[in-house]
């Protein structure tokens, strides 16, 4: 039954990340995005994680999309791009160095890991309360400097769209 | 039964390498963006993965980091693109290609 749920979650996921590079139009680039993201976020749960599955759903799956499909509809930047190339060779140089780039992680995943038997676990193994223990406690430091670092990003933000002035 | 965690890790090897493609062959920045999340989430994967091979909380946690620090650069990074656009009326990176502002 997993390994069922795993297999087509992980094809839709695979598909989502296909077509996403292939939609000339970048509205459909974001919504198979989507899709990959809600298939990521499945695989979660099937992992017992089921905070970051929330987390993955309110923050990929809703903020994030949302914002690049809010930009791409504000610039009308989802027309096709210019099929023109300043570089020809550039595109099957890729697609080469990208599957050497997976086999050397097969490679090495096989060489590392193996087949090792999973442990058994329980639900509450990492339930949100467990996990929230975690994060404020051994990593309430980390935690601290996150919310510096989206204070940060909101300043940057505002910064770089305030309307100039002295024009 | 079981899903061995090195099919996880495969997977999100996978889903890496389609990310890269992406940013490779792609010449519209915000579909570039996307391809940089799409990597950003195969390795999420795998650290959820191998925190549930070891029963450990860490690689969640580390996850849950990714997440919050991945929006906020999402932010920066679509705003830095507006801003692109609005000079240039263009997404297009091959267009973007002197200092000069």
């Amino acid at each position: 039954m997993e390994l069922a749920i795993f297999i087509i979650t992980g094809l839709v996921a695979i598909t989502g990340g296909v077509m996403m590079l292939l939609s000339r139009n970048a509205v459909h680039s974001a919504l198979w995005l989507l899709l990959n993201f809600g298939a990521i976020a499945v695989l979660y749960l099937l992992l017992l994680a089921p905070f970051l599955f929330a987390v993955q759903l309110a923050v990929y799956a809703g903020a994030i999309i949302v914002l690049f499909l809010f930009v791409v509809m504000l610039l009308g930047a989802e027309r096709a791009e210019d099929e023109r190339e300043a570089m020809p060779w550039q595109r099957p140089l890729a697609l080469v160095l990208a599957l050497v780039l997976l086999g050397q992680a097969v490679f090495v995943a096989y060489q590392r890991i193996g087949v090792a038997e999973v442990p058994a676990a329980t639900a509450e193994y990492a339930s949100p309360a467990a996990l929230a223990r975690v994060l404020f406690t051994d990593y309430l430091l980390p935690v601290e400097i996150t919310s510096i670092i989206i204070l940060t990003a909101l300043i940057g933000v505002v910064v770089l769209n305030r309307k100039e002035t002295r024009a | 039964v079981m899903v061995p965690t090195i099919w996880y890790v495969l997977l999100s090897a996978v889903l890496f390498m389609l990310g890269v493609l992406g940013v490779l062959i792609r010449r519209n920045a915000i579909v570039m963006f996307m391809s940089v999340e799409l990597m950003l989430n195969a390795a999420n994967l795998a650290l959820v993965a191998f925190a549930r091979q070891r029963l450990s909380l860490d690689g969640q946690t580390m996850v849950f980091f990714v997440i919050t620090v991945a929006a906020a650069e999402v932010a920066v990074g679509l705003a830095l693109l507006v801003q692109i656009f609005r000079n240039k009326r263009t997404t297009d990176v091959d267009a973007v290609n002197a200092l000069k502002g």
